[in-house]
């Protein structure tokens, strides 16, 4: 799979390298910023307060 | 096995061996342990970070709105004394736990807000009232303002400080109830629509760690009250 991935890259060594390190930073940006906050509404640690629910 | 390779030499060849299907297997595998891990690094790295944040900008919140004139209060309108959601509410020590080093409390418990810090709830009491003044806040992630606040005992400070005045409660008791347990925060506890005669403070976080299960509750009365010219609470010298 990586493999696949890494022979569709274009370009020289270099900017092989630039590409993947760009795509992977902007994979990790989303999870940090999208996808772990909304998985974590599906936890309980948000849960501290007393109510009705 | 022979049909595989033979397959395999119509392809351009792969850098490893093995059946491709059970390599994209393996990758997606490692990748997902991967996520679960990074996961765990955002709860309890990346939260933290989230909170301290927005803790830096509460606290620059309360220091600016301290340093304006006092607005004007309605009397008729009580709500208009507590700040808008999200805002800073006040300053709360827990000796025993961080010494002297405040939290700062945000108006609101909503998920948002208890994101910023400790939350209070609003129309409970304010700070000295008549009544009981409900803060709630996360026992783990998002900065944990109450990891550890199993490990308040009888008597111990709990000292809040608003634009005027430092108020000293002691703490009277613990307790672990369920999640629907609102009977905790009324202005006499447990006794709905009752009128107040003492001044409470209630706060509340979950129970076990890591857990919704139940609230671990904290109950405290006020001890004194000491305007912000006489200098700091005896209170917070308490370890």
């Amino acid at each position: 799979m990586y493999g696949w991935l890494w022979r569709q890259l274009p370009g020289p060594l270099p900017v092989r390298t630039l590409i993947a390190v760009l795509a992977l930073a902007a994979v990790l940006l989303l999870l940090f910023t999208v996808v772990f906050p909304y998985v974590e509404t599906l936890l309980p640690f948000n849960d501290v307060t007393v109510d009705e629910g | 096995m022979t049909t595989t390779s033979r397959t395999r030499a119509a392809v351009p060849p792969s850098p490893r061996r093995g059946p491709a299907g059970l390599q994209v297997l393996g990758e997606v595998l490692l990748t997902l342990g991967v996520l679960l891990l990074l996961f765990c690094v955002y709860e309890v790295y990346g939260t933290n970070l989230v909170t301290a944040r927005e803790q830096r900008e509460l606290a620059q919140d309360l220091t600016e709105t301290w340093a304006a004139p006092a607005a004007p209060t309605a009397p008729d309108r009580p709500q208009a004394r507590e700040p808008p959601l999200g805002r800073a509410f006040a300053r709360l020590y827990l000796p025993r736990l961080d010494g002297s080093d405040p939290l700062v409390v945000v108006q609101g418990v909503s998920v948002p807000d208890l994101k910023k810090g400790p939350g209070h709830l609003p129309g409970s009491a304010l700070p000295g009232e008549l009544g009981n003044l409900v803060v709630s806040g996360h026992r783990t992630t998002y900065g944990a303002p109450f990891s550890d606040l199993d490990r308040l005992r009888d008597g111990d400070a709990i000292v809040v400080e608003t634009r005027d005045s430092w108020f000293t409660y002691r703490v009277t008791g613990t307790q672990i109830v369920l999640p629907s347990a609102i009977e905790v925060t009324y202005p006499v506890p447990g006794r709905q629509g009752a009128a107040p005669t003492s001044r409470l403070v209630t706060l509340t976080t979950c129970n076990p760690k890591f857990s919704a299960r139940e609230r671990l509750i904290v109950r405290g009365q006020l001890e004194a009250r000491r305007p912000t010219s006489d200098g700091r609470p005896p209170a917070l010298a308490e370890a």
